[in-house]
This record gives C-alpha cells, sequence and structure tokens, in this order.
C-alpha cells in the first residue's frame, strides 16, 4: 500500500476524484435534459371520435412515419405513405448475405455473410425503459432476446497502456473500485471526514467499504481469494487433486490511473445501458418487418419527395422515381406527417412557416460508422470466452461488440467491428468501404491477433454517406430555443421523427414523436 | 447519448497532436477529436471528400451534397470559409475539427482546384475573423 502511495502524484489522486465527480455532474446533466429520464409512453394510444373521411400523407417509412401510418389507419383516416427506399425502416435496418448496399459515391457493397449472420448498421439495441418500442414489438410479435453491454470477461484495451494488451473488464474494474474503496477508508480513518460525516456513519460507511471495495480486516485491498473472486483468479477453482485455486495478483492504483482504462467502466450504467437490454432476434429490422406487414400496402417505394405545398385546403406532394425518373407525380391529402430528415428536407422546396424553414435548415446530423466484420469462427467464443458484450479501446474503432445470439454455434460469426464518431467518423467517411473495413480488422488484430488468419469478409456503413439520411441524428443549434417551433403544427403540416424528440438517435424517440404528432393532429381533426 | 460522447472524446483527447507533416496522407485517425492533417489537399481528402466526393463531384441520393467542382460560389473565399466553419443546412460545423491554419489551407486548395481557379491567397485572419 505505502509503494501505491508514494507512487502516486497529486494529479493522479485529483484526477480520480474528478472522474467520479465528474460522473455525478455529469448524470445530472443528463437528467435535466431529459436525456436518462423514462419513457413518457402511457401504452397503446386510442384515437377516439370521427375523423371525417380526413386524409394524411405520411412522408418516410422509418419507424416514425410507420407508427403513424399504423395509428391514423386504425382511427379510420385515409392514409398513404411517401417512401425513399425500396422497403420500409429507414435507420431501422440490417444488413444480412446477399444485400447489397449502394452510398452516396456509388460505391457499392455486396454483403457475403452466411446465412443467418446479420449486422444492424444503425440501431441495436433497446433499453428496458423504452416502453414505446418495445410495447410495438409485442404487439407487432417480435421476439426480443437480451442485448449484452456489460461483459466483464471482454477487454478494456489502450494502446499505451499494458504494453498495448487488453485487460479483463472484471481486473480492471474490481481493482480500480477496491483501490479507490481503501484510500477512502483511509480518509475516513483519519477523521478528515468529520465535517461531513456523523461518526455512526463513519462506521457505516468503513463497514460499506468493505464489502464494495472487498477490502481486508484492516481496510486493505490486497491479493486474496476474496479479491479472486471479483477479479478472476490465476488458478481457477476445480475438482480433485489440483482443485484448489490461486488467486491473482492485483494491479496497482498507479498503474490503472495511468492506463486510462477506467474511462469506459460506468458506460454500461447509465440508464440507456443498463441492463435488461433488448435486441429483436434476427436483426433490427423484424420491426420494420412487423410494421410493413401490417400497414405495408399503405406505401409507395421508390418514391422520392422533391416538393411539399400546403394552403388552406390541402396539402400537395411532389415526387420522383428514387432511381433516377424525372417524370412528376403528385399525391394529395387534407394534412401531411413529414419524418424526412431535416438533413434532407433542407433541401426539398416547400413553402412551411419561416419558423420552421429556420429550424430545418439548422439542423446538421452527427457521422458515425459501424462495421459489421464475419470471421471463419466464433474465435472470441472459442478462445476467449467472451460471450456477447463489448470490447473498448482508443484505437479508432473505438470498440468491438461480439454477437449477442447463436453462441456457442459452429461456423461464422459476425461481430460489430467499430463504432465510431467525430473526428474518427469523418475521416473512415473519407475512404472508399473496402479501406474503411481492411484498416478495422488491423485495428481489430491488435486486440484480437485471430482476426488476420480468421477474417473472411465485411461491410461498412459511415452515415454521412447514407443516400436517405445524409448522417445519424439531428443536432439542434438551440433546441431550448427552437424545440417548440419544430413540434408545432405548421399549417396542415407536423414533423415528427427522432429529431423531434428529447430521446435523440433512439427509435423510442421517433415512436413517441409520431405518437404526439397523431395524438395532436386528430385532436384538430375531430375538433374541427 | 450526446453527452456521453462529448465525455468520451474529451477523456480520449489527452492524445498529443503529434504534428508529423512528413506524409500527411498516414495521418489519419492521429486525434480521436480533431484532424491532424495540415496540408489543402491532405485535409480535403480526410473530410470534404467524404461528402463532396474525391474530385468534388458530390452525391445525389434522396438529399444531396453539392459539388465543389466548378463551383462559383467559391469566387469569394469568404463564403467557403463561413460555410466550413459554422456549416449550413446539411453540412455541419467543421470549426471545432479544424483550426484556422487547416481551413485556410483547404480553402486555399478547393478554390484551385476541382477545376477552380481562384488564385488570391486565403490568409489565416481571414478564417479567424469568421469565427
Ligand atoms: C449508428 C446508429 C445507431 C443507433 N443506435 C440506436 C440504438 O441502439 N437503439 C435505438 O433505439 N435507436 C438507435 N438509433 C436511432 C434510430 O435509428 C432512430 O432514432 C430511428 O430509427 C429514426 O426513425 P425515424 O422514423 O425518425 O427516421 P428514419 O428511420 O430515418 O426514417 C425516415 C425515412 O424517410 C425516408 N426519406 C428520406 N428522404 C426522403 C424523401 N426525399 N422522400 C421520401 N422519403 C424520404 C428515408 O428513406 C427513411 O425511410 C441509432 C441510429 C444510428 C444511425
Ligand atoms: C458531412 C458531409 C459534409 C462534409 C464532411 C463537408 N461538407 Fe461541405 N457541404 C455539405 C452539404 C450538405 C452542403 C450543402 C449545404 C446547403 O444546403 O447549403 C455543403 C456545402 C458546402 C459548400 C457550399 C457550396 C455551395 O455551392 O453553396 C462549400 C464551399 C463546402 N460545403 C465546402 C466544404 C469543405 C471545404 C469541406 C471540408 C473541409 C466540406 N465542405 C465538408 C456537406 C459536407
Amino acid at each position: 500500500m505505502s509503494s501505491i502511495e508514494a507512487s502516486m502524484s497529486r494529479r493522479q489522486l485529483l484526477t480520480m476524484i474528478g472522474t467520479a465527480a465528474g460522473s455525478a455532474v455529469m448524470y445530472n446533466a443528463m437528467t435535466t435534459l431529459g436525456f436518462a429520464q423514462a419513457s413518457t409512453y402511457t401504452g397503446p394510444i386510442k384515437l377516439e371520435g370521427d375523423p371525417k373521411g380526413a386524409s394524411v400523407l405520411i412522408l418516410g417509412a422509418g419507424l416514425a412515419g410507420m407508427t403513424a401510418a399504423l395509428e391514423l389507419r386504425d382511427a379510420g383516416y385515409k392514409v398513404q405513405v411517401l417512401e425513399y427506399r425500396e422497403k420500409a425502416g429507414g435507420r431501422c435496418w440490417t444488413l444480412r448475405g446477399g444485400d447489397k448496399y449502394v452510398e452516396l459515391g456509388g460505391a457499392v457493397q455486396e454483403v457475403k455473410f452466411a446465412e443467418g449472420n446479420y449486422i444492424n448498421p444503425g440501431p441495436w439495441r433497446i433499453p428496458h425503459h423504452h416502453y414505446g418500442v418495445l410495447d410495438y414489438c409485442k404487439r407487432l410479435g417480435v421476439k426480443l432476446e437480451p442485448f449484452m453491454q456489460v461483459n466483464h470477461n471482454a477487454y478494456l484495451h489502450h494502446t499505451e497502456a499494458f504494453d498495448g494488451k487488453p485487460q479483463r473488464f472484471r481486473e480492471i474494474a474490481s481493482d480500480y473500485r477496491g483501490h479507490v474503496a481503501e484510500l477512502l477508508a483511509k480518509v475516513v480513518n483519519q477523521d478528515a471526514l468529520d465535517e461531513t460525516v456523523t461518526p455512526e456513519d463513519a462506521e457505516l460507511l468503513l463497514e460499506s467499504l468493505k464489502t464494495y471495495g472487498v477490502l481486508d480486516e484492516n481496510y486493505a485491498y490486497v491479493k486474496s481469494n476474496e479479491t479472486s473472486e471479483y477479479r478472476g483468479w490465476e488458478k481457477e477453482p476445480g475438482g480433485g487433486v489440483d482443485g484448489a485455486p490461486i488467486p491473482s495478483e492485483t494491479i496497482g492504483l498507479a498503474e490503472i490511473l495511468q492506463s486510462r482504462l477506467w474511462t469506459n467502466l460506468i458506460t454500461g450504467d447509465s440508464i440507456d445501458h443498463q441492463g435488461t437490454i433488448f435486441q429483436p432476434v434476427g436483426g433490427m429490422d423484424m420491426i420494420a418487418q412487423g410494421f410493413e406487414k401490417q400497414i405495408g400496402d399503405l406505401i409507395t417505394y421508390n418514391a422520392k419527395v422533391t416538393k411539399i405545398d400546403q394552403n388552406e385546403d390541402g396539402v400537395t406532394v411532389t415526387y420522383v422515381d428514387s432511381n433516377g425518373g424525372e417524370a412528376e407525380q403528385t399525391a394529395s391529402a387534407d394534412y401531411c406527417i413529414c419524418t424526412i430528415p431535416f438533413s434532407i428536407l433542407s433541401q426539398i422546396e416547400h413553402n412551411f412557416s419561416g419558423e420552421m424553414t429556420s429550424v430545418i435548415d439548422s439542423m446538421y446530423y452527427e457521422g458515425s460508422v459501424k462495421f459489421g466484420l464475419e470471421f471463419k469462427r466464433r474465435f472470441w467464443e472459442q478462445d476467449e470466452r467472451i460471450y456477447g458484450g463489448i470490447t473498448y479501446t482508443n484505437l479508432p474503432i473505438s470498440q468491438i461488440s461480439y454477437p449477442s445470439t447463436d453462441y456457442f454455434s459452429d461456423g461464422p460469426g459476425v461481430l460489430l467491428g467499430g463504432y465510431c464518431w467525430g473526428a474518427t467518423a469523418y475521416q473512415f467517411n473519407a475512404l472508399p468501404p473496402e479501406e474503411r473495413v481492411a484498416r478495422a480488422v488491423d485495428y481489430g488484430a491488435q486486440i484480437h491477433p485471430q482476426y488476420t488468419e480468421e477474417f473472411s469478409n465485411g461491410v461498412s456503413v459511415s452515415w454521412h454517406r447514407v443516400p436517405w439520411v445524409l448522417g445519424c441524428y439531428g443536432i439542434w443549434r438551440d433546441k431550448e430555443a427552437q424545440y417548440a417551433a419544430a413540434a408545432a403544427m405548421d399549417g396542415r403540416t407536423l414533423m415528427a421523427g427522432e429529431h423531434i424528440s428529447y430521446l435523440p438517435a433512439w427509435q423510442e424517440g421517433a415512436i413517441l414523436s409520431a405518437l404526439d404528432a397523431v395524438t395532436r393532429l386528430h385532436q384538430h381533426v375531430v375538433s374541427a | 447519448m450526446r453527452f456521453l460522447q462529448l465525455a468520451l472524446a474529451s477523456a480520449l483527447a489527452f492524445t498529443p497532436a503529434t504534428a508529423n507533416a512528413q506524409s500527411d496522407s498516414e495521418m489519419m485517425f492521429k486525434n480521436p477529436s480533431r484532424l491532424t492533417q495540415t496540408e489543402g489537399k491532405d485535409i480535403y481528402g480526410a473530410i470534404c471528400a467524404g461528402c463532396h466526393m474525391p474530385e468534388g463531384e458530390g452525391a445525389v441520393g434522396a438529399g444531396k451534397y453539392p459539388a465543389l467542382a466548378n463551383n462559383e460560389t467559391l469566387e469569394a473565399a469568404g463564403y467557403p470559409i463561413y460555410v466550413v466553419i459554422h456549416g449550413q443546412r446539411a453540412m455541419p460545423p467543421l470549426g471545432r475539427v479544424l483550426n484556422d491554419e487547416q481551413i485556410a489551407a483547404v480553402v486555399e486548395y478547393i478554390r484551385t482546384n476541382l477545376g477552380n481557379n481562384y488564385t488570391d491567397p486565403v490568409t489565416v485572419e481571414e478564417v479567424t475573423e469568421s469565427r
């Protein structure tokens, strides 16, 4: 212990305390802004009253558009949906073997995954408190299974730490917690907390730190059978003559601090990532397919909206064939629900109000890149006993997520070979898909040397290159000032989608915004 | 979600931006929160080309990225400088991932390449003032 103290600088200690304080501050900020709140979904909506034959044009067949279509159709409206793509779902999308994806710029990727394998290039997990998505899954018969977020047997990796060798999550998590508990116990025992903690609570605090940090009778975090129960063993307990376990060495505090592997220790603790998290069996687009089964007949596919014109009498939308046709067609209705991402809407001719136009024109979309890599065998399971979950790294790929399904199966497996943002995503976006994949394989091989031997094929989706959204999710310039205008009924149109929500980049946001839009539209119609 | 990303980005931002100008094209991903290329051509290739395409030809889907090739809006440097720093509609603001020198270099590059020929120099001061 004394050696740890000696080797730990004040700056390191402050950084560590700052991390703990920072996460609390961050959590407060998140809660205030609505990011960490549970969904406001209160069960299937009931649109009572006669719509009197009113018709609604819905633009975009993502989850927002299809939710609106389903509920309005059931309430007796005449509904037509115009969708740019050849299929429904929008960002709720899955790539499987045999699929072909053409990104902006024309690069074609033919997905070569084996039968049954897939990657979700967009949404991939459904938190337990996204009641809207979960309820639609139930109603639409979409089967769900657990998504592994935290896996203590996956890795934390930093190129500059531990000679670049990945460390098991459990070792860093247990040792970090143990050392922090030990330090705090020391502070209590020096009576340094007398002003903040009563003597009775100080006793309880010590007792709790012993439990929490797995400290010994001297409040020290040391190599022992007890700590090995958490951080893992040098030699696992077994049976027979040589069954006795050997406890493992702990990693020193200074080394853990300097490694920065603590960066991702609480990523899985945010409410959006806590257990239980789900994924649809077979791919996220099972949700899209579930909706499509109900309202697919209302959708006009390959319809690229080019103009929206509304007046006192109704809304007329002009569209052309997405595959390059010039011939303009029009569709008209009494009302419109527009779920076209603002990135694209800003490029479409329309006559929305000045206020609405300025919100549309001010929203840009964040970039993000995901990789689906197929390997000849599930080496992460077979060699490393990693069943689902996520490895975090400071490499540009930022994480590797192992499939949460079909464990122990023979044959090829697909993992998420990277998921990046910011400056890294911009640079991947500028590379051709094959080169993106090649780099993801190179980087991943620094964590799993098996990559080199076992890699079979891969696909990468860079969201700034996705032709029908131009990004991952909408960024507000000034949400507080602009939100009301964007959510308000503008003439005969209501906007809906992920961007009109306080759950940005979540499917729940798309669904809740659509339910809110149809509810307000319906009130308007029945009271007219 | 955005908060998590920001927190993550700042936590990782300790990685020093070791300016190693010998081979700009190999300087991809040197810093998780900024681009580190210094030559206009390399900056273009590492970020702008992802949307405006390698020859500045642009791209069209349901939405589009405008061509920068033979683009007369580049005549006055002030316009591309402003757009790169602050963004415009679907174009994200890039003033946070590029510094003033990089923006001057890349704007000079697009104004004198991709079929454009506006040869008056772009100064770093112009960029700084446009922030
Ligand atoms: C990388 C990534 C990761 C994500 N992770 C998760 C996650 O784990 N969990 C989660 O719940 N959510 C996640 N999301 C968010 C989720 O995907 C979105 O919030 C949701 O799918 C958005 O639905 P939407 O209906 O608002 O928009 P979209 O699904 O984008 O629907 C809009 C539709 O409009 C169509 N369209 C566009 N332009 C035109 C036009 N001119 N004419 C006609 N039609 C047009 C599009 O083709 C599209 O079908 C993620 C998103 C991304 C990109
Ligand atoms: C994420 C995609 C994206 C990236 C990356 C990007 N742009 Fe853009 N850019 C756009 C979009 C979209 C527009 C159209 C904006 C509008 O509708 O006004 C645009 C417009 C422009 C314009 C105005 C063109 C005109 O005709 O009015 C210039 C100049 C420009 N970009 C330069 C750049 C430069 C230089 C870079 C790199 C430093 C860059 N862009 C990177 C998406 C991007």
